[in-house]
């Protein structure tokens, strides 16, 4: 095998190879987002007896760029009242923690490039999940700041629930995946996918299937998707936090929600189904578990209606919380007597 | 039994009730305005009127008097009708409020209130409801325009 | 201890989910209402003046568009109204009083297939307004052969029916109701069962019996508090008392309740129409009163006489004897109520409509005060209010 590219070797090869995996990576998510808002009209469309985009294009497949250039072109207002820094940042702060944590989600194995080895993963923090765990929590001030910014009611009660929202399953989410960690014995991603590697019944998702359950719940709550949404309930606060948003700070919206989704769903492939593990190259294996997660989540949201408030904060402290402190117990009980 | 219930009435109120009509099967009573809501709490209490359905104005310009306050009750556990009315001249143009005996009235009074300016006494909540509150006058008079009131009678035909 | 300050939110007359042009001044205390006051007038024409200056002939498309969602009960109302006035209720013809019922049963059901559409709509549930709204688009199809028109359909006439039913249908309102209890099974399917959806409605905007009545509730909102009223059974109209159908009553006071208590309706309503099919016989659509109806069309065009009735008629309109009628029937709603002055001419010397709507929406503060802002958007829902109606 030969040596592991690194700044000591060949500095210049270290530093192009560098660029070229965040450009890959960065141009393949942002297609996967805007194909998947493309995605989500089909798909829901179709559950609802409807045809969805058709005509940009064949298929209706140039939608999202005609979207895409709609909302570059429209007047881009920024309320008087509204605090001006605040309300220019918010939409920046919630899409590059987004955005950065696929810096550490493996794409495959290891690969040769110029006589040295390199790994298909940006980089591999040896904290990898503690990191992905911050970038969420930059998530939840993102969208504080667009509430409060807006100078607007409806905003800021989108902006308080939504907090709330993701503070509290932000806890069971993290919570409920440290008994995977109990059963790999380290923190970085690649270490994780390595644990899962030997056949389809190591993946942790037969060993957890209580905090597979539990993390895809708790991160449905987290990314204020269906039927967790009511921040952005449009039936209620019309638009929530990003009412008074225009222009290319609403896209940005909803390219972090997009993102966001992504996210996790890779999140949760690599936590629990094996990260690149499966019958084909390690790229396109996770991929494909990727959008499966994603349709399954687009099916959530045309089925299940919405979750009130309270009631989400009852299920999140006093439902998922215990479950997940329950799972760490039994899984330490088995680690250590078993 | 609806004229059981009017006898009735006559017999507590006899100096209130005015007059007594039947047309097509429906029984309609007019009684003094002084006395409604102690007419309507017995029609409520002793005759079991339990649901007011409606309460409206109508305009009778150029009668004396010239507005009445109509209610049409029902009783749900006999199934039966049966209409007060209540004359309003346009001095005094104002009557007790029923809010008292039937919750219901609150929104109707306030409508009659709205467009035919008939006061309600100790009502909770007097004001307009389905016109602006800066509007002047009362558009379901007689004596007012119907293209409203700073515009030319429409040229075509109405009716 | 600082004073706790409420929040004033304005949830104004453009909003999703206010079914029209309603606007709900909200007193918030955190997520919990304090005080909410309703304010319409948004959509006020002004029908009841315009009433009284058209004949009673000319009033009736005005009737179409109070609650546009089920326009034919609202004409309806109006017709047995001035057929009572002059006294010519048992001269309708019986083909005409069964088409009545069954085009009155499937406004019922398009009038609720919308309600369910939006309140799942605004609860979240997205997908069961499209499946309710094709529902929708077949009952549509119908009122267009039937009538001409869409949604304001102006298809009764005082004295019976404009126009004789047209070729196959009959066949077409049978295949409707005959699949359109799967459908309800399909709503039922995605909803009843749904602990998202029980969560929402089970426990929210609760009216007891008493308050209910106190305060004028009408229709399936009535009923599912328990009390056991319907216009239809007890104080019947245009032949309902030869139909058997169920009262549907239920005891929860919630909006789930509600809920039930409208699929069930719907239900109700599709045996009712497959008994009015059976009843159908070839007969006369227009009463026999020539003062009133019109006479048809070939009279018109081949003889003088029936073109001068016709013109008459048209022109001048008919003249009832001075008296006033109350009527009230069974909207999909509540109880609509025309309630008719006369003076002995053409035109309606005052007409007041009582909708439903207006009276049920003045138990919507009672029924979230206290609650949480959530459970408002469920609240009106349920109620099931057009604006049409309640502002006129």
């Amino acid at each position: 095998m030969p040596e592991m590219l690194s700044l000591s070797n060949d500095p210049i090869l270290f530093v192009s190879v560098m660029l070229a995996k965040i450009l890959a990576v960065f141009i393949v998510v942002i297609l996967i987002v805007a194909y998947a808002t493309y995605a989500e009209r089909k798909i829901i469309g179709r559950m609802q007896t409807r045809l969805g985009p058709t005509m940009t294009g064949p298929l209706g497949l140039l939608q999202p760029i005609a979207d895409g250039l709609k909302l570059f072109f429209k007047e881009d207002i920024i309320p008087a009242q509204s605090s001006k820094l605040a309300f220019v940042l918010a939409p920046m702060m919630i899409l590059v923690p987004a955005f950065i944590t696929v810096a550490v989600i493996p794409f495959g194995g290891d690969i040769v490039v110029g006589g040295y080895t390199v790994s298909l993963q940006i980089t591999d923090l040896n904290v990898g999940i503690l990191y992905i765990l911050a970038m969420a929590g930059l998530g939840v001030y993102g969208i504080v700041l667009a509430g409060w910014a807006s100078n607007n009611k409806y905003s800021l009660l989108g902006g308080v629930r939504s907090a709330a929202q993701m503070v509290s399953y932000e806890l069971a989410a993290g919570l409920s995946i440290i008994a995977v960690f109990m059963l790999s014995e380290t923190l970085s991603l690649r270490g994780i996918i390595d644990a899962q590697a030997g056949s389809v019944l190591d993946w942790y998702v037969f060993s957890q299937p209580l905090a597979f359950g539990l993390f895809v719940i708790t991160s449905l709550a987290e990314i204020n998707r269906t039927p967790f949404d009511l921040p952005e309930a449009e039936t209620e606060l019309v638009s929530g936090f990003c009412t008074e948003y225009s222009s290319m700070k609403y896209a940005l919206f909803f390219m972090a929600e997009y993102a966001n989704m992504i996210v996790v769903s890779a999140l949760t492939s690599t936590l629990f189904l094996g990260g690149p593990a499966g019958p084909f190259a390690g790229p396109i294996n996770l991929l494909l578990k990727i959008f499966a997660f994603m349709f399954v989540f687009i099916w959530i949201r045309a089925t299940f209606p919405r979750v009130r408030y309270d009631q989400l904060m009852f299920m999140g402290w006093k439902v998922f919380l215990p479950l997940a402190l329950l799972n760490i117990v039994i899984t330490g009980a088995v680690v250590v007597f078993l | 039994m609806s004229q059981a219930v009017v006898a009735k009435l006559k017999g507590a109120y006899a100096a209130s009730v005015l007059e007594v009509k039947e047309y097509r099967d429906e029984v309609t009573v007019t009684v003094k305005k002084e006395d409604i809501v102690a007419i309507c709490q017995f029609l409520k209490d002793e005759a079991g009127y339990n649901f007011l359905c409606d309460l409206c104005g109508v305009d009778y310009l150029g009668q004396e008097p010239r507005f009445e306050v109509v209610y049409n009750l029902y009783n749900i556990t006999t199934k039966e009708r049966l209409r007060v009315k209540v004359p309003v001249t346009e001095e005094e143009a104002s009557v007790d409020t029923v809010s008292t005996v039937w919750s219901t009235a609150n929104w109707p009074e306030r409508e009659c209130w709205d467009l035919m300016g008939i006061t309600f006494n100790n009502h909770p909540d007097l004001r307009r409801i389905l016109m602006p509150a800066d509007w002047e006058g009362h558009p379901l008079r007689k004596d007012y325009p119907l293209q409203g009131p700073d515009r030319e009678l429409y040229q075509g035909r109405i009716s | 201890m600082a004073k706790k300050e409420t929040m004033t939110i304005n949830m104004g007359p453009q909003h999703p989910s206010t079914h029209g042009v309603l606007q709900l001044v909200l007193e918030l205390d955190g997520e919990t209402v304090v005080s909410a006051v309703p304010h319409i007038g948004f959509l006020h024409r002004g029908v009841e003046k315009l009433a009284e200056n058209r004949s009673y002939h000319r009033a009736l498309p005005l009737t179409d568009r109070l609650d546009y969602l089920a326009p034919m009960s609202n004409n309806l109302g109006y017709v047995l109204a001035v057929e009572k006035l002059l006294g010519i209720t048992d001269q309708i013809p019986e083909r005409a009083k069964v088409v009545r019922v069954m085009m009155s049963e499937l406004t019922r059901i398009k009038s609720h297939l919308v309600w369910l559409a939006t309140h799942a709509l605004d609860i979240g549930a997205m997908t069961v307004f499209l499946y309710c709204f094709r529902e929708r688009e077949d009952i549509m199809d119908m009122y267009e052969k039937l009538s001409g028109a869409r949604m304001t359909s102006y298809y009764f006439r005082v004295g019976g029916l404009s126009l004789d039913l047209p070729d196959g249908f009959e066949d077409d309102v049978l295949k409707f109701i005959d699949g359109m209890p799967a459908h309800i099974d399909t709503y039922e399917g995605l909803l009843t069962g749904n602990k998202i959806w029980q969560k929402r409605t089970i426990g929210v905007a609760e009216i007891s019996a008493e308050d209910a009545i106190d305060i004028g509730l009408t229709g399936p909102a009535l009923r599912s508090s328990g009390v056991d009223w319907d216009l239809r059974r007890d104080n019947p109209y245009s032949g309902y008392e030869d139909y058997d159908f169920e009262v549907i009553t239920r005891e929860g006071c919630d909006t789930f309740d509600r809920y039930k208590a409208r699929l069930d309706e719907m239900r109700e309503s599709c045996k009712i129409i497959r008994q009015a099919l059976d009843k159908l016989q070839p007969g006369p659509i227009l009463a026999d009163v020539p003062s009133v109806c019109l006479p048809a069309k070939q009279d018109v065009s081949n003889s003088i006489e029936g073109l001068i009735h016709q013109f008459k008629i048209i022109s001048e309109g008919f003249k009832p004897e001075p008296g006033e009628v109350y009527q009230g029937i069974e909207a999909p709603k509540g109880e609509l109520g025309y309630y008719i002055v006369s003076d002995g001419s053409a035109n309606p010397f005052r007409m007041k409509i009582r909708p439903p709507s207006f009276v049920n929406l003045q138990a919507l503060p009672q029924m979230i005060e206290g609650k949480l802002l959530a459970d408002v958007i469920a609240a009106i829902g349920t109620l099931d209010i057009v604006l049409g109606e309640i502002d006129r």
